[in-house]
């Protein structure tokens, strides 16, 4: 199976925003050309790019193992420094996505931390509180509460926005108190509305996206973000309930069982109702 | 007279315990085991034409145990409080060995015994089972129905996620409704003065110990009763009144062998559609297992579209139907309180849906489309069309039962058989 | 008979009545045996209580000669004793007045199965718990603590059991076994893992 074994880990001894340039580094192959939109990314309508984002559709599965462990590196580079995952322990983790405790101590598991420990953020709290007005929830159960495709959109429709105070919005949670922390691999866009009816730019949350507009590159392109979306969204779901792949797996050996027991009980009631007349 | 009722011990016998015979006979002699046997099992007759509507008594029996049994093995993990609820359930899904499992089985219970309860109801309907001589096997039996709906109301408040405090939040409410006491009452039962820790607390105590007695008690005198009067069955015909040489009914059968192995099939069907659920899909889309649930109780975000689990939407759409408070939670009491009154309501001579005239008949039908209709509105936002067609299909509710004692009685029915019908299978 | 709506016996064919029947019951049986697993695996040790019994490590920098540490291994005491080469000696010399001098009974790991009872002369690793009935032995190390010719060791004071230096169980003990040893090694010369050694995690 594959692994992310060979690729170097992301540089975990400095948190938050510092800790995605390497990664940057090695994906900057790439020229900073100005690629048109979401070009590759999922269906949009004809030159429209992003117009039908509510129909966007993660589209992932939780048995691939190699996107999960993709996912789970980008959740470490790129959301561990703010969102914990209280639920889920790294040896879990390990176990789970076939990673030996080595090299999750090497390439995921923040310094200081054991590999028995659950997964929590180093940002307390009281300060997130203050300096993002909110405290960034735990994601354990995120993917279960509101849905693989909400994270996926969620993720997707950042926009520019000088008016609110992270100078980013966005679509799917319309003035939220998250920073556009992925805009170095996406890149920046804008947002254009339609002039819709009865909502103006300050409600933010009844307008229609007419189209974005991609404003500076970032390190990825369309597709390879949009993969890098998928892979994040699988892990969460992932973590949202490790034990849905055994349980399915459990499952048809107990229909295949119920099922053979329910036509034997079917042959002994019709051969003891031959009696009935 | 066949050898299938069981032989009783030699009476009398007082042979020491130890040899197969003799503990039997010793056991029989201070437990009335073997009678049991005889008049409540092999020696009890129930009519032999059953139909499918006839299985759900049973499997409601099955799901009963089955809640018992992952409910105790819950509560091993569980631990309640505001502080506690919430993480001790992800503690069990993650956790604890195969605690995934035993946490579907009972959430896919408590909709799998509404599911099998409502289909148990339904078949009273269709062969007027709450008829005389079984009104009190009926209001038993919506004794049970009460009591499984506190349970289940409870038990959803457990995990304490968004939707169990919102939930609880709006429900409790209701009886502020009530004149007079209304405010201080929803404060004695809340224990607090928003649905808090204190409240949940005694859910627990409730859901885990006092209303599982209750309903074991229920269960076995709707049981009792039923062996009382017997079986009613598809065709609406007393079987006692045709009895054989032996006094025992004609077109009946004992219920061991043929109906314990019937039954077994009808558990194996059960289990199979259960299993589907519990292993492909323990959340059905949202209906079983809400997503809001999956957020920790917040008292200061109300989700946007606060409903009940599917079991209680019908009444849910009754209550927001009315845009009075009052008025909306008198009905919603009144749309479950009216089926109590079914058998006095009920004045067709005839009891089998079969032999009734078309107005019963279209009553029936009327009503089984509105709860359905109902049901699913009450998962709806109550805005624009929704709420019109609530309001029909409340109508058309409450109309069944104060129309009945009118149309039972004055439509034309067909005759009925003298023999139950029966086609071999 | 003719009336009534069941066959008589005779008129029934019994045998593939019986197969069918043992057959399902059969399966049934089978089926609550697969359905109780679950229920009964619930009980054995969840993911939490593993975690937090997983091995623990000691500084052994820290212990002066001829002294106890208690650190804590799966929720049990683990007496760690830093043994002078006085205590050394005195393990020997009294093999008559023990139940099990050669710990046969006991439970103990290949490398603790020695007359000192430890990978290394200097350090006892023993699980602090009687063998009696589970209460938690006091160190008695002087020589003549409890009686002129007490060796030194640990006293059990709930029912009397006596051990020695090395966790060995006197006669006239309530206890019959020596005290248990857990897995443990040494990753270096200055600490002590418990709960682990080369085989793996305990």
């Amino acid at each position: 199976m594959r692994t992310d074994a060979g690729r170097s880990g992301p540089d975990r001894s400095v948190r938050g925003w510092g800790g995605r340039r390497r990664l940057l580094a090695a994906s900057l192959l790439w020229a900073a050309v100005l690629l048109p939109g979401s070009a590759w990314a999922a269906d949009e309508a004809d030159g429209k790019p992003g117009a039908d984002w509510q129909s966007w559709h993660a589209d992932t599965d939780v048995a691939d193992l190699a996107s999960v462990q993709r996912g789970a590196r980008n959740f470490v580079a790129y959301c561990l420094g703010c969102h914990s995952l209280r639920y889920e322990r790294w040896s879990r983790l390990g176990k789970d996505l076939g990673v030996p405790e080595a090299l999750l101590q090497k390439e995921l598991l923040p310094p200081g931390d054991s590999v028995l420990d659950y997964i929590l953020t180093a940002m307390p709290a009281k300060d997130a509180q203050t300096w993002f007005g909110k405290t960034p929830p735990d994601l354990s159960l995120m993917v279960r509460a509101r849905g693989r495709d909400y994270i996926y959109q969620y993720l997707k429709t950042f926009y520019v926005d000088p008016a609110r105070p992270t100078g980013a919005n966005n679509l799917r949670l319309p003035a939220t108190a998250m920073p556009d922390v992925l805009s170095d691999l996406e890149g920046l866009k804008r947002a254009a509305f339609r002039a819709a009816p009865g909502g103006g730019a300050a409600a933010g949350t009844e307008q229609t996206l007419d189209h974005f507009e991609p404003i500076a590159p970032g390190g990825m392109s369309a597709a390879e973000y949009d993969s890098f979306v998928r892979d994040t969204v699988n892990f969460l779901d992932y973590v949202s309930e490790p034990t849905q792949v055994a349980r399915r797996a459990l499952g048809v050996w107990v229909v295949l069982f119920l099922l053979v027991f329910t036509w034997l009980a079917w042959q002994v009631k019709r051969e003891y109702w031959k009696d009935v007349h | 007279m066949s050898a299938k009722t069981a032989g009783a011990a030699p009476a009398g016998a007082e042979t020491a315990p130890g040899a197969g015979k003799g503990l039997w006979a010793w056991l029989n002699k201070r437990l009335p085991i073997s009678e049991f046997i005889t008049t409540q099992l092999t020696g009890y007759y129930a009519p032999k034409n059953f139909n499918i509507w006839y299985f759900f008594g049973s499997l409601a029996l099955l799901v009963l145990v089955l809640q018992l049994v992952t409910g105790i093995f819950l509560t091993m993990f569980y631990k309640p409080g505001e502080l506690t609820s919430f993480d001790s359930v992800e503690y069990i899904m993650r956790e604890v060995n195969y605690g995934w499992l035993i946490r579907y089985l009972h959430s896919t219970g408590a909709s799998a015994f509404f599911v099998v309860v409502y289909l148990h109801m339904f078949r009273a309907l269709l062969y007027g089972s709450y008829k005389a001589p079984r009104e009190l096997l009926w209001l038993l039996g919506m004794l049970v129905y009460l009591a499984l709906m506190a349970e289940a109301f409870m038990g959803y408040v457990l995990p304490w996620g968004n939707m169990s405090f919102w939930g609880a939040q709006v429900i409790v409410n209701l009886f502020s409704a009530i004149p007079g006491i209304g405010p201080e009452l929803v404060l004695w039962i809340r224990g607090d003065y928003a649905i808090a820790d204190a409240t949940l607390n005694r859910f627990f105590a409730l859901h885990v110990a006092a209303v599982p007695l209750a309903l074991l008690l229920l269960v076995a005198l709707h049981l009792v009763a039923l062996h009382e009067s017997g079986s009613n069955n598809p065709d609406g015909i007393e079987i006692k009144d045709k009895l054989g040489r032996d006094g025992k009914p004609l077109d009946g059968i004992p219920f061991h062998p043929y109906y314990t192995v019937k039954d077994l099939m009808g558990v194996g069907v059960f289990f199979v559609l259960f299993a589907i659920v519990v292993f492909f899909v323990p959340t059905l889309g949202g209906l079983f297992l809400e997503p809001e649930n999956f957020e920790p109780a917040n008292p200061l975000s109300t989700p946007l579209e606060i409903h009940p689990v599917w079991y209680f939407t019908p009444y849910y759409a009754i209550l927001r139907a009315v845009p009075s408070k009052g008025l909306g939670a008198l009905l919603m009491f009144l749309a479950v309180a009216a089926f109590l009154f079914l058998p006095w309501l009920d004045r067709s001579p005839v009891k089998s849906m079969r032999y009734r005239g078309w107005m019963s008949r279209t009553a029936l039908t009327l009503f089984t489309v509105s709860v359905i209709g109902l049901g699913y509105l009450g998962m709806q936002p109550p805005q624009g069309l929704y709420v019109v067609l609530a309001r029909i299909f409340g109508l058309i509710y409450f109309l069944f039962f104060i129309g009945m004692p009118f149309y039972t009685r004055f439509e034309k029915v067909r005759p009925v058989p003298d023999r139950v019908t029966y086609h071999a299978h | 008979m003719a009336d009534h709506a069941v066959l008589a016996d005779d008129e029934v064919d019994l045998s593939r009545r019986k197969f069918l029947t043992r057959a399902t019951i059969a399966t049934g049986t089978l089926g609550a045996v697969f359905a109780a697993v679950p229920f009964l695996e619930s009980w054995a040790p969840s993911e939490r209580a593993r975690a937090q019994g997983a091995p623990v490590e000691f500084d052994l920098s820290k212990l002066e000669p001829g002294q106890m540490a208690t650190p804590v291994w799966r929720k049990q005491p683990i007496f760690v004793v830093r043994r002078t080469p006085d205590m050394v000696a005195r393990i020997s010399g009294h093999d008559a007045e023990l139940k099990d001098p050669q710990s046969q009974d006991s439970d103990q790991p290949a490398y603790a199965k020695n007359d000192l009872r430890s990978r290394s002369p200097e350090f006892l690793v023993l699980i602090g718990i009687c063998t009696h009935l589970g209460c938690m032995p006091k160190q008695r190390f002087d020589k003549g603590e409890l009686y002129p010719s007490w060796p030194g060791g640990f006293f059990c004071p709930c029912h009397g059991s006596r051990f020695d230096l090395a966790g060995r169980v006197f006669d006239g003990s309530p206890a019959s076994i020596n005290l248990n040893i857990p897995p443990y090694y040494y990753p270096n010369v200055r600490t002590l893992v418990v709960g682990a050694d080369e085989k793996g995690t305990a």
